[in-house]
């Protein structure tokens, strides 16, 4: 362990890289993820048709092959990004898809005398979303949520093999350097990782048990 | 459920707003088939449908002696190192899988603290460490060694924590009336609980499976000749980095498919079973997992 505290600024650095990238591309896909699941619902089937092809394109395609896409392929396509910038674009498309379904799940999951309601009282199909149906799909789509943003944590990783220096990076740089400890390095980054996903694991159980009372 | 979502949250149109909304459709239609126009217009001034593909069809002279036939072989041979990976890796991760859930009814504390620990641990950390642990550390591990382990450990992991729901949805009586008979904790794990818990949870454990067979991907991070690494290596034997894009284009349309299908799977094997019999509890669909 001796080989974390003379590289502590390091793996601060790369703490705090992949700590970023999960934060920006969580913010970014959140955001992108909620508008393709109202596409979803939308009543114009154009909108649906696009929203459906994303969520089922991304869904389906490795992650490494979206990475790849955004740092190699691109460039000879006219367009270069910085690895950084690749990986968070990468990285929020990927997760896109899936917080898209979290939505739309829990869209499916409020009652249906919600949505009729709200209708009754002539609200139109953005206001009877987002004033009634989203902020209640939300509420049930939290632990899912919060699934899906470990995923995106641990998937952080992915990034470290196309050039950004996050934890896996450097536990690939300090294991070139200190091949004799190698065993304790992995174990150490292992730990960063469970620091960050444990906790959000155990929030989501409870907020699911919560949820489940509530309803 | 789902056939509930869409028309709820607006009015069944009228004659009147039926013409609108077709309007509407149209006029939308037209407006993301102008984008998609104009996106491709870049790309094609960026010469993205130049001769780059003919790597596809017919292969240009080049040094590496590469003919058309090579770029296929390359192709395929890398996919069917991607599945073999999968291959192993999905019912070794099923059997650990099942021995876990076995041991969370041990009587012996201590056994089911290691076993929730095991699970709780290879949960939280990236697929791509253990792979890397597994290269670095196991003892004449080849990549491919690596990458199975990496996907035995994390997938068993994900389908013990399946199970274990399954198992904890059923209802109390199921447990209750293999104990009146006598039953011992094993073999009412074995014969009343496993079989109906991996009927209720299947589309869960084939969603898992589709995620297992993207994430044999990562075997390019840790060196293993899949689908990426051998398509990446064709266009360094040509020398030519624009041959990336119609080589990743096939293989992405390879993965897409493949794993659409499976996903079909999973729907068709849930109707079947939902029309087939009531299972005792309904467990609501969860969303999918990256």
């Amino acid at each position: 362990m001796d080989t974390f505290l003379i590289e502590r600024d390091m793996l601060w650095t790369a703490f705090s890289t992949t700590l970023t990238l999960a934060a920006i591309s969580g913010a970014i896909s959140l955001v992108l993820g909620t508008l393709i699941a109202a596409l979803r619902v939308s009543p114009y089937a154009p909108l649906r048709a696009l929203a459906t092809a994303y969520t089922e394109f991304l869904r389906n395609t490795p992650l490494t092959i979206v990475f790849f896409f955004y740092v190699f392929v691109t460039p000879s396509m006219g367009f270069t990004f910085d690895y950084k910038v690749a990986a968070v674009i990468a990285l929020s498309c990927y997760t896109s898809a899936f917080v898209a379904e979290a939505v739309r799940s829990g869209i499916n999951s409020v009652t249906v005398g919600q949505a009729e309601a709200a209708r009754s009282l002539g609200m139109s199909f953005s206001q009877n979303l987002s004033i009634v149906v989203l902020p209640q799909a939300f509420r049930t789509a939290i632990p899912p949520l919060i699934s899906v943003f470990i995923a995106l944590v641990k998937n952080t990783s992915v990034a470290g093999a196309f050039g950004v220096f996050e934890l896996f990076a450097l536990s690939k740089r300090l294991t070139n350097v200190y091949s004799a400890d190698v065993i304790a390095i992995l174990v150490g980054v292992a730990l960063c990782y469970l620091l960050l996903c444990i906790p959000l694991g155990q929030l989501a159980g409870h907020l699911e048990r919560k949820v489940a009372f509530a309803r | 459920m789902s056939s509930t979502s869409g028309p709820v949250l607006y009015d069944v149109a009228g004659p009147d707003e039926k013409k609108r909304e077709r309007r509407i459709s149209i006029v939308l239609g037209v407006v993301l088939v102008a984008l998609a126009g104009g996106l491709i217009a870049l790309f094609a001034r960026n010469g993205v449908f130049d001769d780059r593909w003919r790597v596809l069809v017919d292969v240009p002279p080049n040094f590496a002696g590469f003919e058309t036939m090579h770029v296929w072989q390359a192709i395929f041979r890398g996919l069917g190192n991607t599945l073999l990976a999968a291959v192993i890796a999905l019912p070794l991760a099923a059997l650990l899988a099942v021995v876990l859930v076995s041991l969370r009814a041990s009587p012996f504390l201590p056994v089911r603290w290691l076993v929730m620990a095991i699970t709780e641990v290879f949960r939280g950390l990236p697929v791509v460490l253990v792979m890397f642990f597994g290269i670095l550390v196991l003892p004449g591990a080849t990549p491919l060694i690596a990458v199975v382990f990496g996907l035995v450990l994390y997938n068993a992991a994900v389908f013990a924590e399946i199970l274990r729901a399954g198992i904890a949805a059923l209802p109390k009586g199921q447990t209750e009336a293999a104990e009146s008979l006598g039953m011992r904790p094993f073999l009412i794990y074995r014969d009343i609980q496993l079989p109906q818990a991996v009927r209720m949870m299947l589309p869960s454990l084939i969603a898992q499976g589709v995620v297992l067979v993207k994430d044999s991907s990562l075997g390019y991070i840790v060196g293993y000749a899949e689908l990426l690494r051998s398509v990446s290596r064709v266009s360094d034997a040509l020398t030519n980095a624009q041959y990336l894009l119609p080589l990743l284009t096939v293989g992405a349309a390879v993965y897409i498919a493949l794993n659409i299908s499976l996903s079909r799977v999973a729907v068709w094997v849930q109707r079947r079973s939902s029309f087939a019999r009531k299972a005792p509890t309904r467990i609501t669909e969860a969303p999918p997992l990256p």
